[in-house]
């Protein structure tokens, strides 16, 4: 049994906090989602200050500071701008059995990185510069992971 | 601006699990050891700045484990939840108001209670990241890997910093992780999500830290020895990690330039004589110090291998074994400036860097340096 200071036993509780939450991801983001999970599109928006396409979308830049009501579609498709391949397991955390990947991706049409999983049959190949493709889920429910991964094309 | 100055520090060992000691004990420890390193007592604390975390402890109001143990009931005090470099910049700041004239800042962690990854991965946004399972050291792969692509950083020059680190905390009685590694072992180290292997990490680590600031008057009754701060800076950039050049740390080069410009500091590398960075991964005291401008972007690995920072070299970086040796998180920023001042003082044993006059602590925040703080002390 550990000892603590002057030799008393070492008590320790154990705890566990769960609290339940239901965030209301915001107009933008459910515009976002809706055209995700229906329609299998993914959209950013437009600023009219610096043009930058942002994606996943914002209803405001973060640069120009002003407001942004344009939408624009982009592409399921894109260039890895950087990446890494997941060893370790987080059981309840990953969304995929490790090995895996996670990349910031460049959207087709996008100025700004998207960052979600990749996966592929030879994952030692990736590189900054691959070209990737969306691979949706059949069954989507209005969230990031209505996109499954992106893979290699 | 009056003068501020560092008057009292104290730190506790840092341990992958302190089991003897509870929040309380390790922030009371802190506490007393830089009264008694300031010969001040409780009454002499004008207001108190705690930093901590409330995911990390597991409650909310997380300074309510510690309002005892630091001192704090019947003063005014608040809680920073960040790194320990910016509770301090709140607290010298709570001095530069004229309503205060010294300042207690103390943060406590114990990262062996609970889990980094699921902490970690609680800092990104519920609504589009947070899902995809990323953590601190997933997400700090894409950026090691963004910064070594752009400037042809090789693994082996982040390895250099690793096993220079886990040398210099053979110096450091109070660092956790000292150890004489060559490279080799570092590249052979277990690879958790690449480029960033075991030895590249930092530790998960338990300890606490505190120092008291006070303005000119009160610091000249205090101490013979106080440590003056010369400059502070600090900036943030975006949130979301594809909004951000994760290879160009631009909150870093703001913040820094603001420190030099109020210390009067023209050529860092020349006129800083030693330097404690937030190396939480090898990569980043890389990264870090060509945003602290202590090199051109992309030479930082050629230095790290010319010798520059090791200890003896031109410009000791992290003689205490930086991050990778203890990684309190929170604590490690306040600590950065504990070392800091302890090489001013000439009270740094044997990592000591032999007559530094001006030295340079820095913290970070949010997900692969979003926030930085960067002080520059002089004595
Ligand atoms: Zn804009």
């Amino acid at each position: 049994m550990a000892k603590a200071k002057g030799g008393v036993e070492e008590m320790v509780l154990k705890g566990k906090i769960k609290v339940p939450y239901t965030w209301y991801v915001g107009e933008c983001a459910s515009r976002f989602y809706v055209e995700l999970r229906d329609n299998k599109r993914i959209f950013g928006t437009k600023c009219a200050k610096c043009n930058k396409v942002i994606v996943p979308p914002r209803s405001s830049c973060g640069k120009c500071f002003v407001p942004i009501t344009e939408w624009v579609e982009v592409k399921d498709t894109g260039v890895v701008q950087t990446y890494t391949v997941v060893h370790y397991a987080v059981p309840g955390i990953q969304p995929l059995k490790p090995p895996y990947a996670y990349g910031i991706i460049k959207l087709d049409g996008a100025d700004t990185g998207f960052v979600h999983v990749i996966v592929g049959a030879d994952l030692t190949a990736l590189k900054a510069g691959t070209r990737v493709k969306a691979v949706f889920k059949e069954e989507r429910q209005g969230n990031m992971l209505d996109i499954q991964y992106f893979t290699p094309v | 601006m009056e003068r501020i100055a560092i008057v009292g520090v104290g730190q506790t060992k840092h341990e992958r699990r302190k089991r003897a000691d509870s929040f309380a004990d390790m922030v009371y420890e802190v506490t007393t050891k830089a009264l008694a390193d300031a010969s001040m007592t409780i009454k002499d604390v004008d207001n108190v700045i705690t930093v901590s975390n409330d995911f990390w402890d597991g409650r909310t109001i997380s300074s309510m484990a510690v309002t005892d143990a630091c001192g704090s009931n019947g003063k005014n005090v608040s809680t920073v939840e960040g790194d320990g470099t910016f509770g301090a910049l709140y607290g010298m700041m709570r001095i530069l108001s004229g309503y205060y004239g010294t300042t207690l800042v103390v943060s406590h962690l114990k990262g062996s209670e609970s889990s980094m990854p699921h902490i970690t991965n609680a800092m990104f946004d519920p609504v589009y990241e947070r899902m995809l399972g990323l953590d601190s050291i997933s997400s700090s792969a894409l950026q090691a890997r963004a910064y070594m692509d752009r400037y042809g950083i090789t693994e082996e020059q982040c390895a250099r910093v690793s096993v220079k680190n886990h040398k210099n905390a053979k110096n450091n009685p109070n660092a956790q992780v000292a150890m004489d590694i060559t490279i080799d072992d570092v590249m052979k180290s277990r690879m958790l999500a690449d480029p960033i292997k075991l030895y590249d990490c930092s530790p998960i680590s338990d300890g606490a830290c505190a120092i008291i600031l006070a303005n000119e008057k009160r610091a000249q009754k205090i101490t013979k020895k106080p440590v003056w701060v010369r400059g502070v800076g600090y900036c943030a950039e975006a949130y979301h990690l594809g909004d951000r050049d994760l290879a160009d740390p631009i909150a870093l080069k703001a913040a820094a330039k603001k420190a030099y410009s109020m210390a009067g500091i023209t050529n860092p590398r020349a006129e800083i004589d030693v330097a404690e960075i937030y190396d939480a991964f090898s990569y980043m005291e890389l990264l870090w110090m060509e945003g602290l401008g202590l090199c051109e972007p992309g030479r930082a690995g050629r230095l790290v291998e010319q010798g520059v920072t090791e200890m003896g070299g031109e410009l000791p970086i992290n003689p205490s074994g930086g991050v990778l040796s203890a990684h309190t998180v929170l604590v490690a920023g306040l600590v950065r400036i504990v070392e800091a001042a302890l090489q001013l003082r000439g009270d740094s044993g044997k990592r000591q860097v032999a007559g530094a006059k001006t030295a340079l602590a820095h913290g970070i925040n949010g997900p692969c340096g979003q926030s930085h703080c960067v002080w520059i002390l002089g004595n």
